[in-house]
């Protein structure tokens, strides 16, 4: 199995009684609430626990975009992405993802990528998302058309890379009548394409695809969903012709090692708590807005709706495998655990969330690290990984 | 009491299901982004007077949802496909918000077919100074506490029971609505510059405590169109129709007789 640090960096310095005046901390909680110098803090805090995920033995680590909250303090993950770049040497950098349908103009995504994967030489892994509903009020970008833009920008940047010399591009939402990416992207034909989503049978029709076989990445779900939703992968997969390895799967989750079981619960609880309940929660008009999903997907919603949106409890999260939380010994043997049933070849680790400190953090990434991934490094390891830059220059190096 | 009766027509491509009854001069009542189902009982007590076609737009209610509908233009066009293919003539508009735009557009456009033109509550404009409601940010029960003046009327609707039928119909006037006016929000922003195009009789009627598109939406829209008359509702959300039906009927079947704008 291959490991990713995972982060989102939140704005852990939020006034907790401040905000709960506002239905949610995204959009509504206003940025008075932000205070620059403990922003400047923690950015300086989170991308040092992110280069520390190299020296900690991490395969990658990685980053996302979310936009006007306090949830993550990443509108452009191109910028985390690239203040990591110049600071690592050969830990793998993920964006996980940019969000396409949001910019009016994915050219930039095919230039900032391709600039980030060439600095890194071939470090980087492009992550496409369309971004959570919130990001549709903030941005303004009509959740209606969120699915054609992702597709029509996807195709658009896999033209821009791998096409050469000068070509156009004339769609519904895109029209360039020139298209000539420089610089082109290190990795040819272009960086490994992952796509986390909170389940969407689409996405997995679309990313299993024989043409794309991108790694798909269920993110921060019930661990039943996460069964269902790779497994509906790997049939898909079936379907097309071919067996998925395991490296086009991958699982997102927070995860919390200590010494004993109680300590981790003891340890976490607040703040994962203040993570889910307070920096992720958001009500169902914010999280799906009109069109972001499919009327089928909707119909359901309404009676779920106190699920999606009620408070959960660190225990609740933690029986439910939302979270892994225990000592090194519970958290290996549940990972060993899920993987035998969904033999997923990456695991994405979130090793700070919410408002656990600096401290806490630190503890959590050296036993994870030092005491669980040695450990379950041999699984998935038969497997030839595609799915990661560098497995060619590795090998190279090995011999 | 005359009876709509539902037909479903073909017009542009698109099967759309279409309410008409009564006698008289014809309305065309354009139905805002909730759907048609508040103004079905409206639009009976005036067919009493007029001869009333009440058409759930496409991608409404029960009719398709054609490959053609993005924006707000296509919606416009395909109501002056749908006089011509009706063969309509002297037809009195009356468009209710998000109606009302597809009414303000198709008007910009051609006004051979449309003999008035009544907008209530309409969309379409933005005033930089005057702050929007976000429908989209607000659930069943906050649109009504919300867009109904009176609230015993609000709590009276929200009680209703629904049907799984008239839910899944509300998902998709949702969709729709969305892809029409999400962004820009309920307006475009050239619109504007052509209200000057409309030159039949036309007449702006507003609740006074409309918190979608509050008042001064009505009186720039009347301020814009040659000779536009406002009439404010007292006591009014943004729905009078089912707030002061009979108010509106009036401010209507006068307007279509020929009453003074």
């Amino acid at each position: 199995m291959k490991f990713t640090l995972f982060h989102l960096m939140p704005y852990a310095a939020l006034d907790l009684k401040e905000a709960e005046k506002y239905p949610t901390a995204w959009l509504h909680t206003p940025n008075t609430l932000y205070d620059r110098e403990a922003g400047a803090d923690l950015y300086d805090r989170y991308l040092g626990e992110l280069e520390r995920g190299e020296d900690l033995g991490f395969d990658g680590i990685a980053v996302n975009e979310h936009h006007s909250t306090a949830y993550g303090m990443m509108p452009s993950p191109i910028v985390t992405a690239s203040a990591l770049a110049r600071r690592t040497k050969n830990v793998t950098i993920a964006i996980l993802g940019s969000a396409l349908p949001l910019r009016d103009h994915p050219l930039t995504l095919a230039e900032e990528h391709a600039m980030i994967d060439t600095i890194t030489r071939g470090r980087l892994i492009t992550g496409m998302v369309r971004g959570i509903g919130a990001e549709y009020h903030v941005w303004g970008t009509n959740p209606a058309f969120s699915h054609e833009r992702f597709h029509e920008a996807h195709d658009m940047i896999i033209q821009a890379w791998t096409k050469p010399g000068v070509t156009s591009w004339h769609g519904k939402h895109y029209n360039h009548e020139y298209v000539n990416v420089w610089p082109r992207p290190y990795q040819q034909p272009h960086p490994p394409i992952w796509i986390p989503s909170q389940g969407s049978k689409e996405t997995i029709v679309w990313a299993a695809h024989p043409d794309r076989k991108y790694t798909y990445l269920q993110t921060f779900s019930p661990i039943k969903s996460v069964r269902k939703y790779l497994q509906q992968y790997r049939d898909q997969c079936e379907e097309y012709g071919y067996t998925a390895t395991d490296h086009q799967l991958g699982w997102a989750v927070p995860i919390y090692v200590a010494e004993t079981d109680e300590i981790a619960r003891k340890e976490a609880k607040e703040h994962f708590e203040t993570f889910r309940n307070k920096f992720l929660k958001m009500p169902i008009e914010m999280l799906l807005p009109p069109g972001y999903s499919s009327i089928e997907s909707m119909k359901g919603v309404a009676k779920t709706k106190a699920q999606i949106t009620g408070d959960i409890t660190l225990e609740l999260a933690a029986d439910m495998g939302m979270f892994i939380v225990g000592s090194a010994e519970t958290v290996r043997q549940q990972i060993e655990e899920h993987w035998k049933e969904m033999r997923m070849g990456h695991l994405l680790s979130m090793l700070q969330f919410g408002t656990l400190p600096a401290d806490l953090t630190d503890k959590n990434m050296d036993l994870f690290a030092n005491e669980v991934m040695p450990h379950l490094r041999a699984l998935s390891a038969d497997q030839e990984d595609t799915h990661m830059p560098g497995a060619q220059s590795a090998t190279q190096a090995a011999e | 009491m005359a009876e709509l009766e539902t037909k479903t027509i073909t017009v542009t491509g698109t099967e759309v299901a279409c309410r008409r009854g009564g006698s008289g001069p014809v309305v065309l009542f354009l139905h805002g982004a909730g759907g048609a189902g508040t103004a079905v009982p409206f639009c009976t007590g005036l067919a009493d007077s007029c001869d009333v076609i009440l058409p759930d737009h496409p991608g409404f209610g029960a009719s398709a949802t054609p490959e053609w509908l993005d924006t707000i233009h296509d919606m416009a066009f395909f109501y002056l496909d749908f006089l011509e293919a009706l063969d309509l003539w002297d037809v009195h508009v009356v468009g209710q918000s998000l109606g009302g735009w597809i009414a303000l557009e198709a008007a910009v456009r051609a006004t051979e077919r449309i003999g008035r033109l009544t907008l209530v509550g309409a969309a379409g404009i933005n005033l930089p100074d005057v702050k929007k409601g976000d429908l989209f940010m607000w659930d069943k029960e906050t649109r009504y506490r919300n867009m109904i003046h009176d609230s015993a009327l609000a709590e009276k609707l929200l009680a209703m029971p629904t049907t799984p039928e008239q839910d899944e119909i509300a998902i998709k006037n949702e969709f729709t609505t969305a892809r029409l006016a999400w962004e820009p929000r309920f307006f475009d922003p050239h619109l504007y510059k052509w209200l000057h195009r409309i030159t039949v009789p036309t007449q702006v009627v507003w609740g006074d405590d409309d918190p979608i598109f509050p008042l001064p939406y009505g009186e720039a829209l009347a301020a814009r169109i040659p000779g536009a008359q406002l009439h404010v509702i007292a006591a009014c959300g943004h729905l009078p129709q089912i707030e002061h039906p009979a108010q509106m009927s009036g401010l209507i079947t006068n307007f279509t007789q020929g009453g003074a704008s």
